[in-house]
């Protein structure tokens, strides 16, 4: 009996420690940032900052978040979404690219207490996003 | 007997696993989207949009909210307040169970709501700006439990918000 009662014990002391990761990425980040940023950017053609900003808030309110934060000069939308006892919790970022003709904008979004890292969510994000302003979302190279 | 036992904890422990992952269809568009954005917006037909934020913030206060954030550029305030929760039914519900010898059942205690009001021009009708407002909520129990957390979606609410907004305003809120 005792020895079916450690390896008990040794398969949950591994099915913690599986789950967890290393101290570093959860403060400051996975080890993806290439893979991430680019899932997170498009790239659209208007250098209207402001209007690229007022659609990312309606997008999202359509969605069904509610805005906590907006700077229009700087380019930043934060909002929160409560879902299914599920909290969504997202920042948008718009600036201008190098060349001045276009906005690049990027979204990151935190479900409860892990990063999205699946790209086809914020795939429909930039859809929603794109039809919104009349727009095309642009991959950034 | 005691091995079941030990194969039952082994199995709750692997359903509840690691902390749930984002659902697919996430930021896909709810078929009642449209609605939901019929119920939350009106249209007011003015040109100046700070009038019509500076209102958002009147009514916001009449109702109690304490402003968290103003940003008048894309025209976008954000509220919060925190209030009872309680409701009827529930004590009524713990006192019949402390009758009847149950144990210490939580009743919901307090909520904290949180709204966004947002102005936007008008892509149909240019002599205008649309008003949206947008509520959300977390219920805690008395036991500090998080009980509902949840957008707020009943009509009722957003047509006593517009109706009080249209008399801040001096404007009338038309459905879109």
């Amino acid at each position: 009996m005792s020895t079916l009662k450690i390896a008990f014990f040794a398969a949950c002391l591994t099915l913690i420690t599986g789950c967890a990761t290393t101290h570093d990425a959860r403060i400051l980040g996975a080890d993806n940032q290439v893979e991430s940023r680019s899932m997170q950017t498009r790239s659209f053609d208007t250098s209207d900052r402001t209007i690229v900003i007022r659609n990312v808030i309606s997008t999202l309110q359509d969605l069904s978040f509610v805005i906590d934060k907006a700077d229009t000069d700087l380019g930043t939308v934060s909002a929160t979404r409560l879902y299914k006892g599920n909290k969504v919790r997202m920042t948008v970022t718009a600036r201008p690219s190098s060349t001045k003709k276009s906005t690049i904008v990027r979204a990151n979004a935190q479900y409860n207490l892990k990063p999205i890292e699946n790209p086809k969510i914020y795939q429909d994000f930039f859809t929603s996003l794109s039809k919104s302003l009349f727009l095309s979302a642009n991959a950034v190279e | 007997m005691k091995k079941l036992k030990y194969i039952f904890i082994a199995c709750a422990l692997g359903m509840t696993g690691c902390a749930t992952t984002a659902p697919e269809d996430l930021f896909q568009v709810a078929e009642t989207s449209l609605q939901d954005r019929q119920m939350q917006s009106r249209f007011f037909e003015t040109d100046n949009e700070l009038e019509l934020l500076s209102a958002g913030v009147a009514v916001l206060q009449d109702m109690g909210y304490s402003i968290d954030e103003t940003e008048t550029k894309s025209g976008v305030i954000t509220a919060s307040k925190t209030v009872d929760a309680t409701n009827n039914a529930q004590i009524a519900g713990a006192v019949l169970l402390a009758v009847l010898g149950g144990g210490n059942m939580s009743i919901d205690s307090q909520q904290q709501i949180k709204v966004s009001f947002v102005t936007l021009p008008s892509k149909n009708n240019k002599n205008g700006y649309l008003a949206r407002a947008t509520f959300q909520r977390i219920v805690i129990n008395t036991q500090g439990q998080e009980t509902k957390v949840e957008t707020m979606k009943t009509e009722e609410l957003y047509n006593e918000f517009f109706t009080k907004l249209s008399k801040s305003v001096f404007l009338e809120a038309q459905q879109i």
